[in-house]
């Protein structure tokens, strides 16, 4: 069993965690919280994966994916921000709502042949790097490539540009933002469609790159949900959001890979002659979300820092309060 | 309601240093309106329905006539109706009790799975001897079950509690594991000859049917509704009192209403967290013991086509009330195939 190999799908598999979380984090940082991203994803996978099937154009097919994760969730901005219903129930509904579409659009759809991927290549003089070129550099899809560029510029932008300056003023506090002459509603609708396109293009990762094709719901598998849960780990910030999805890419990699060889590390591998232990071993990604979970709630007490203030509150023009 | 704000006409010398402002009272929406709303919701939700299934090609009239026909048009096919309304009953019940404090407990599905799995440990361990009386089997599953439901639900209600774990998340991971937990044992521990199930349960340990007693009231005769049913109608009225009529509801009710003016009365938040998620656990295992008892009759793979969502569902439309989950539930078990 090579390290390396594993650690290398590890960094393809949290590119889809990466995409869903920081898309996430930017809805939440404009104060909406999504928790449509499993639905979007699972849209967005179903669009890539039929749209390159039929045009056999594997970038028309992310193109369509980050369409119709953003439009579906316009669906919830307009419920959540417009009509000022409950962020949590409307996130929800969309889930399923994204799910259904997903499913019946995609019937038949598992059998429906093979695409052309998205090119996959090695990055010169950096691959080259002992552990880290092997891990991080060699033969990745060009999606993972632009998942690391959006780490510096999503950072940046949320922490050093004026654009991200007034994110984070509406969703901390949207009256004093409003008063500057920000345009709250148009903003918020602006990054849950933001949200939309990353959750959607973390779906064509699957379908296109990382898990060629369609499985229906167990495309995703509940990566939406893991997402969800790393934005929290992550204390809404792009670098630790990274940091969370390449770990638990690799966890999720190790999971499916230690089974195959007879020995680790000169031992019997317990996992190999154990098959059934693999039903505990697939539980570790979900048992672990939890656990992340239980760290960055207590950290988040400990540093007093939280969630944008005015996360899952509805702004009312003129009345008092956040 | 007052409203104490600063002056803003300082320099009238004479005036009070604040003023008063009296708001009217906000007309509220009349009895009959959250009825309609949900009532609107079905209707424009089958008419949404209807242009899907025209733009496939097919007749909506015709569809939905079918549909009533096959599930309501018998006293046949209505039983089937309600076998598949019971466990919608129950899950929509623990969403419901849930929901009523905010506490999202999407864990519904886990827990039915965990509830299926107690109640198939008490006769596949075996817990009881094989013929133990039927009158024995039925409160040992049940207790297993509601037992193994509530845990799974205890687990991300302590989590809250204590660390302010997101509930939602956990609980949504808690079905995922309690999916890959029912795989250990159908696939390593209870299988039969290798496939990926059981063998079949005792039929001491089936819930009672209809169709049992068609020796002597011979037109029962193929009814499959089961004693889990009953189970359901008893648990709604039930989950109704504790909400609306007892001490413990209300303080549910006002934690959901607000919390903060639950905790300076005195309620015990964390206290409640952990015992709300645990009802609503015992509640969702008790559908997963009623459906594996009176239904599949072993432990396998497929035993709920999403019980746990669709319950949640069920609990909106029903405004989280949980006597109207009872004709909602026995709705979607029509439209369900």
């Amino acid at each position: 069993m090579d390290v390396l190999i594993i650690l290398q799908a590890g960094v393809a598999t949290g590119t889809i965690l990466f995409f869903a979380t920081i898309g996430e984090i930017l809805a939440e940082r404009s104060g909406i919280l999504n928790l449509g991203v499993e639905g979007m994803m699972l849209i967005g996978a179903m669009s890539a994966f039929s749209v390159a099937v039929a045009t056999g154009n594997p970038w028309l097919g992310l193109l369509a994916a980050m369409i119709a994760g953003g439009l579906l969730s316009q669906v919830h901005a307009f419920i959540t921000i417009k009509l000022q219903a409950d962020q949590v129930v409307s996130g929800l509904a969309l889930t399923f709502l994204g799910t259904g579409i997903a499913l019946v659009l995609g019937e038949g759809l598992s059998k429906a042949g093979t695409i052309s991927m998205l090119p996959d290549f090695d990055i010169p003089i950096l691959s080259k790097i002992p552990i880290l070129g092997p891990v991080f550099f060699t033969s990745h899809s060009i999606l993972v490539y632009i998942g690391y560029l959006l780490i510096p510029l999503v950072w940046f932008y949320i922490n050093r540009t004026r654009p991200g300056m007034h994110l984070r003023a509406v969703g901390e506090y949207p009256a004093a933002a409003d008063a500057l002459g920000i345009n709250v509603y148009r903003l918020r609708y602006f990054y849950v469609f933001v949200g939309g396109m990353l959750a959607g293009l973390a779906g064509a990762t699957i379908s296109l790159a990382v898990a060629p094709g369609w499985f229906s719901e167990m495309t995703t598998a509940g990566q939406g949900w893991i997402a969800v849960g790393l934005v929290i780990f992550a204390q809404w910030d792009p670098i630790r959001a990274a940091v969370g999805s390449y770990t638990f890419g690799a966890l999720r990699r190790l999971v499916l890979d230690i089974q195959g060889p007879t020995m680790i590390l000169g031992i019997a591998n317990p996992f190999y002659y154990n098959p059934y232990w693999g039903f505990f071993l697939q539980m570790l990604p979900y048992a672990f979300t939890i656990i992340v979970l239980v760290i960055g709630s207590r950290e988040a007490v400990r540093k007093r820092i939280g969630a944008p203030a005015a996360l899952g509150l509805p702004y009312i023009r003129g009345e008092r309060g956040l | 309601m007052a409203d104490l704000q600063p002056s803003r006409s300082s320099e009238k010398r004479w005036s009070l240093p604040f003023h008063i402002t009296l708001e009217p009272w906000l007309a509220e929406p009349p009895r009959w309106y959250p009825m309609f709303t949900s009532f609107m919701a079905v209707v424009i939700a089958l008419i949404l329905g209807g242009v899907v299934i025209a733009l496939a090609g097919g007749n909506p009239f015709a569809s939905y006539a079918h549909i009533a026909r096959a599930s309501l048009g018998s006293v046949g096919v209505f039983s089937d109706t309600l076998v598949k309304a019971t466990p919608l009953i129950l899950v929509s019940l623990a969403a419901s009790v849930a929901f009523r404090m905010r506490l999202w407990n999407i864990g519904a599905e886990g827990q039915f799975f965990l509830g299926a799995f107690g109640a198939s440990a008490v006769v596949l361990i075996p817990l009881l001897p094989e013929t133990a009386s039927r009158w024995l089997f039925i409160p040992f599953c049940m207790a297993a079950g509601i037992v193994m439901g509530a845990l799974w639900g205890f687990i991300p209600g302590f989590l809250k509690a204590k660390y302010n774990v997101n509930e939602i998340i956990s609980t949504l991971m808690m079905n995922y594991i309690a999916v890959q937990w029912n795989n250990y044992f159908i696939f390593a521990i209870w299988t039969e000859g290798g496939f990926q199930m059981s063998k079949m349960f005792t039929t001491n340990a089936w819930l009672p049917r209809l169709t049992d007693f068609a020796a002597s009231i011979p037109w029962l005769r193929g009814l499959t509704v089961h004693l889990g049913f009953i189970l359901a109608i008893i648990a709604a009225v039930l989950v109704w009192y504790i909400l609306y009529r007892s001490r413990w509801g209300y303080e549910i009710r006002l934690i959901g209403d607000n919390p903060q003016a639950a905790r300076y009365a005195g309620i015990n938040i964390t206290r409640n967290t952990i015992l709300v998620m645990m009802l609503s656990g015992g509640l969702a295992g008790l559908a997963g013991m009623s459906e594996i008892t009176g239904v599949v009759h072993r432990l396998q793979g497929a035993i709920s086509p999403g019980f746990g969502f669709t319950g949640i569902i069920i609990a909106w439309l029903s405004k989280l009330n949980p006597l109207a989950v009872i004709p909602v539930s026995i709705l979607f078990g029509a439209l369900s195939w």
